[in-house]
């Protein structure tokens, strides 16, 4: 009955992937594609997980972004409540990034190299400062490329494990930065000096082409799998289910 | 006779003075006392130093020349994700940047409201925040040294915050999804100003809120009240209107130069706000 899987679809199964084994946590995905990501998870292999209506309330609704039956309210989390989830850390996040390095030192507050007056204004470091050292954090980048994966971030909003491991014991007692999802690949730290590592690579994709668009030197193991494609029951799901609309081809586009 | 604490967004401007530090409730481009901003904007004031989980606030206050100092973890319109205004400022070095995560941000204004000097935390250690923001320090517990994070008391000159209701005395209420962080702003402050859609009688308030778990801002929080339908224009205010994403539009493109900027402030900014609203409505 159904098409084989899109990329955007091989990307939610990966960001799905990445909360595997939470359990009852919040998980707090950011971003279209995490979003749906995130409900995946939900929906199939990892039913405890709470998610946020992308405001105050914690809904049980498998739909990413529309709840035309309306929605189950689990909980009231407004922004105060928010900090109690991200400082107790019963939640796992996973944020964009303007910039990371091979160490997952992340940025999206400034580009350029004088930060009293930056080439280009961002975010701010929002409460990326916050969520590293307190939860599971993981990233989405929807497109690869050198501009994003960097030898050296301008500014460190977001703190990797390198930096985490400098700043002493308060830091790293909670630090668990997990992987990185793009658009060709999925990453970790799993090596022995935690710097980037080539965990899959999507469907299509070559290791030559993620090399090509990283702006450092990955390690690359032996023998990269691929990374997995959706079942045809979660296939249903995404399409169906969480995201009807198909907003996940307009992040990654087929 | 009870005290009636109404006046004018001129008469708020009035009370400020150049360099002090004002915090703005609110979030992004939600619930944001944006008829008390336009006043600020208008007046002689100069060299502010603006705390804010910021949005329009923020940049059209930049734009307005009315900012020496941001103090902010974002500044955003939601659906616009960037204020380009403020981009605006900081790419030209025109505000200075005082950086802060937005958790720590709730803890130093959690601090002045408490009247402590600072509150430890995580937030910060291994970022570059104590690098770029020179408040920020480091202290050790005395139970097992851990060094953790100083979060300074944000104290607040002024706070300025827009609720849904309010009586004449101050006591207020909202009716959206998240009171934010208006209480923390309201009592780390010096002088306590709010905006409101609807004065009501204090009898009427629990009505109007429809439960007392709403009713978060009492009259000791609020030296003053500005009764204004349409305060918070254009961003949010549910469940009186929502963002008046239109008119943002129009705001953010203002940014584009500066014939735009100057052809919005004088038909935007530089007009009385009973005049605002009803151009508004008549759009």
């Amino acid at each position: 009955m159904s098409a084989a899987p899109t990329r955007a679809e091989i990307c939610v199964v990966a960001i799905a992937e990445c909360f595997r084994g939470d359990g009852e946590i919040l998980a707090n995905p950011i971003g279209t594609i995490p979003m749906i990501g995130g409900r995946l998870a939900r929906a199939s292999f990892e039913p405890d997980l709470l998610m946020t209506d992308g405001e105050a309330l914690l809904i049980a609704n498998d739909g990413a972004f529309a709840w035309p039956e309306g929605r189950v309210v689990e909980s009231y989390n407004p922004y105060r409540a928010m900090f109690d989830v991200v400082w107790s850390g019963r939640r796992h996040v996973i944020m964009g990034a303007s910039q990371i390095d091979r160490f997952g030192n992340q940025n999206f507050a400034a580009i350029g190299s004088d930060y009293a007056r930056p080439k280009a204004q961002l975010l701010g470091f929002r409460g990326a400062p916050g969520n590293t050292v307190n939860d599971a954090t993981s990233y989405w980048v929807p497109r690869h490329s050198p501009r994003v994966f960097v030898d050296r971030v301008d500014v460190v909003t977001g703190v990797g494990w390198d930096r985490a491991m400098k700043a002493g014991p308060a830091a790293t007692r909670f630090f668990d930065l997990r992987r990185v999802v793009t658009d060709l690949a999925v990453l970790d730290w799993e090596t022995p000096d935690r710097s980037m590592r080539l965990r899959s690579v999507h469907p299509g994709v070559t290791v030559e082409q993620v090399r090509e668009a990283t702006g450092f030197e990955l390690v690359v193991p032996e023998g990269v799998p691929e990374s997995r494609s959706p079942t045809p029951e979660e296939l249903r799901l995404i399409r169906d289910v969480i995201d009807p609309e198909g907003r996940r081809e307009e992040e990654v586009p087929g | 006779m009870t005290v009636d604490k109404r006046v004018t967004e001129e008469e708020v401007a009035a009370e400020l003075a150049d360099g002090m530090t004002v915090g703005v409730g609110g979030w992004g481009s939600r619930r944001k006392p944006m008829s008390i901003v336009r006043a600020i904007a208008r007046s002689s004031l100069k060299d502010l130093t603006i705390v804010s989980y910021g949005g329009p606030d923020v940049g059209l206050l930049c734009a307005a020349g009315k900012v020496r100092r941001v103090v902010y973890a974002f500044v955003s319109l939601d659906t616009i994700p960037l204020d380009p205004h403020f981009r605006a400022a900081r790419q030209t070095g025109a505000v200075e940047d005082e950086p802060w995560d937005e958790g720590l941000f709730l803890l130093g204004l959690q601090a002045a409201a408490w009247r402590v000097p600072f509150l430890p935390t995580r937030v910060g250690l291994g970022s570059d925040l104590p690098r770029l923001n020179p408040r920020l320090s480091t202290v050790a517990s005395p139970f097992d040294g851990e060094e953790l994070i100083a979060a300074p008391a944000l104290e607040l000159d002024a706070a300025i915050c827009h609720l849904d209701r309010a009586d004449q005395r101050g006591n207020a209420c909202f009716l959206g999804a998240d009171l934010y962080f208006d209480d923390l702003f309201l009592r780390a402050a010096g002088r306590r100003f709010i905006s409101t859609e609807k004065v009501v009688p204090t009898d009427q308030l629990v009505a109007e809120a429809g439960t007392e778990l709403r009713l978060r801002i009492n009259r000791s929080m609020v030296d003053a009240v500005v009764e204004r339908r349409g305060g918070a224009h254009f961003t949010e205010c549910p469940p009186d209107y929502r963002r008046d994403e239109s008119f943002q539009a129009a705001y953010a493109s203002a940014a584009s130069s500066p014939e735009a900027w100057a052809d919005f402030r004088a038909e935007w900014v530089d007009v009385d706000e009973a005049d605002y609203q009803r151009r508004v409505a008549a759009r």
